[in-house]
């Protein structure tokens, strides 16, 4: 295929257009971070609390959310996602961030599947945004590089996750590391900034399709404190008002488009 | 620099067309960007077993670091080391915006750009000759594609650096099927706008 100038430019200009509404426009709409301390849930549908180091899958109905708060001493939580009605559509973390232009996943901003959907909307989140949607979960090797002795890992977590949904290995995409500050610096080095977070945030996440989540509570690769001591994790499913029009549907062309894609599958 | 005439594989990549093939332990595989600034999707497999592929986070983990670039070990998702980039003209490749799909574009673009020709075709095309699916397409690497990501998190594909010849070499350390998507994209700078050839080379050990 050989393009014309013209073709070219107007392409290019077209680009631009949406680049300039993506990285200036959009952030602007965004809410600020969510309250500390939490506004307690009145009518938790279910409550789990995930020991340090393990692991916790749920069906999500949609309009159904999930809370994951910190305890002291939490370490992040690595999230992965499967629509429940064909979970080869799944968390797309690339698409994620590209689609919206940036990498920080804070209240405002959505999940997306591969197929141009919506999974999850970020309803609350009081770390505005301190999440790594980069460089996921430990390993059975990043935790041997780290810590003396046995310890349990984000991969094999997931692996059990996927296992237990009768999935595969194959199954399972990029994990979200939520509670995880993960930066990318100047020279392109990926910065872990503890100072963004607050010791007890929370993150509440809103199923736009039926969904089941998968969730392991373990220690970021970058996570600098020297010894495996995770604490648990809590996590309660319940159902938040109905609001048709917040932000996450709204705050930026592309989530409404991906919205325009869910609406569309429902047909 | 290795000699094209002493490859053993010499493949022309037509614009916006995908490729896969097998690269042996101990093999070079040279991708070129024959005309600058062309994006090129790529997945690992392990020959033999194609449950174990690419994967981005394991990747960015070992390294450190958000980019792929000379001494970048190709981790699978199993942690193993399936190749190591050797050589690089370019200096800039990116593994964190995945591949453009007709459903991606739709929220990335606007709804009419659904029906144009996108990278997960090509590679749902390609991997269904392996008899892997959707579900196999992982995220990728893109070579030669531009994607600064600023400490904000604020990340835009921007303008190849890639120049006519620009090259990237990758030894496999064991044996992979190489799958291979010559992005047909035109909304983004990505292939400057203009979908253009690329080459493969593959040479034997020691070569």
């Amino acid at each position: 295929m050989s393009r014309t100038p013209a073709q070219i430019a107007a392409d290019r200009a077209r680009y631009e257009e949406h680049q300039r509404k993506g990285l200036d426009f959009a952030p602007q709409a965004l809410p600020e971070a969510s309250p500390l301390p939490a506004t307690p849930i009145a009518a938790p549908i279910h409550e789990e609390t995930i020991p340090g180091g393990w692991y916790w899958w749920t069906k999500l109905p949609k309009g159904e959310a999930l809370r994951v708060q910190q305890s002291a001493g939490s370490p992040s939580v690595a999230l992965v996602a499967w629509s429940a009605a064909d979970p080869s559509e799944r968390l797309n973390l690339p698409d994620t961030v590209k689609v919206q232009w940036n990498t920080r996943v804070q209240k405002g901003r959505v999940l997306f599947s591969d197929m141009g959907r919506v999974l999850l909307s970020i309803i609350e989140d009081s770390t505005g945004g301190a999440h790594d949607a980069l460089m996921g979960g430990s390993t059975a090797a990043s935790n041997a590089a780290r810590y003396a002795g046995a310890t349990r890992n984000t991969r094999d977590n997931l692996v059990l996750v996927a296992g237990k949904l009768g999935l595969t290995r194959r199954d399972i995409p990029m994990a979200l590391s939520l509670f995880a500050p993960v930066r990318v610096e100047a020279d392109g080095r990926l910065g872990w900034k503890p100072d963004l977070l607050h010791g007890s945030d929370y993150v509440d996440l809103r199923a736009e399709m039926d969904l089941f989540v998968g969730l392991s509570n373990c220690p970021h690769p970058l996570d600098p404190k020297p010894d495996y001591a995770p604490a648990a994790v809590t996590v309660t499913r319940y159902r938040p008002p109905d609001t048709a029009a917040d932000l996450c549907r709204t705050a930026t062309a592309e989530a409404i488009r991906g919205f325009e894609n869910n609406v569309l599958a429902e047909v | 620099m290795r000699s094209e005439t002493t490859a053993i594989q010499n493949h022309h990549i037509p614009a916006e067309a995908p490729w896969s093939g097998l690269v042996r332990q101990g093999q070079v595989i040279r991708i070129v960007d024959s005309e600058g600034q062309q994006a090129v999707d790529t997945i690992f497999y392990r020959a033999d077993d194609f449950a174990e592929r690419y994967s981005a986070q394991d990747t960015l983990r070992v390294q450190g670091s958000a980019y792929i670039g000379v001494g970048t070990q190709v981790i699978s998702n199993e942690g193993n080391v399936m190749l190591t980039v050797v050589a690089d003209s370019c200096g800039r490749h990116d593994t964190m915006a995945g591949a453009c799909s007709c459903e991606s574009n739709t929220v990335r673009f606007g709804h009419d750009t659904r029906y144009l020709h996108a990278c997960r075709d090509n590679f749902l095309l390609e991997v269904t000759k392996h008899g892997m699916g959707k579900r196999d397409i992982v995220p990728n690497i893109n070579f030669f594609m531009n994607v600064p990501i600023q400490a904000s998190g604020e990340m835009t594909i921007v303008d190849g650096l890639s120049k006519p010849g620009d090259h990237v070499e990758l030894r496999a350390e064991v044996d992979v099927l190489c799958v291979i998507s010559n992005c047909p994209q035109v909304n983004n700078p990505c292939n400057g706008f203009n979908p253009t050839p690329i080459q493969v080379l593959i040479w034997e050990a020691g070569e």
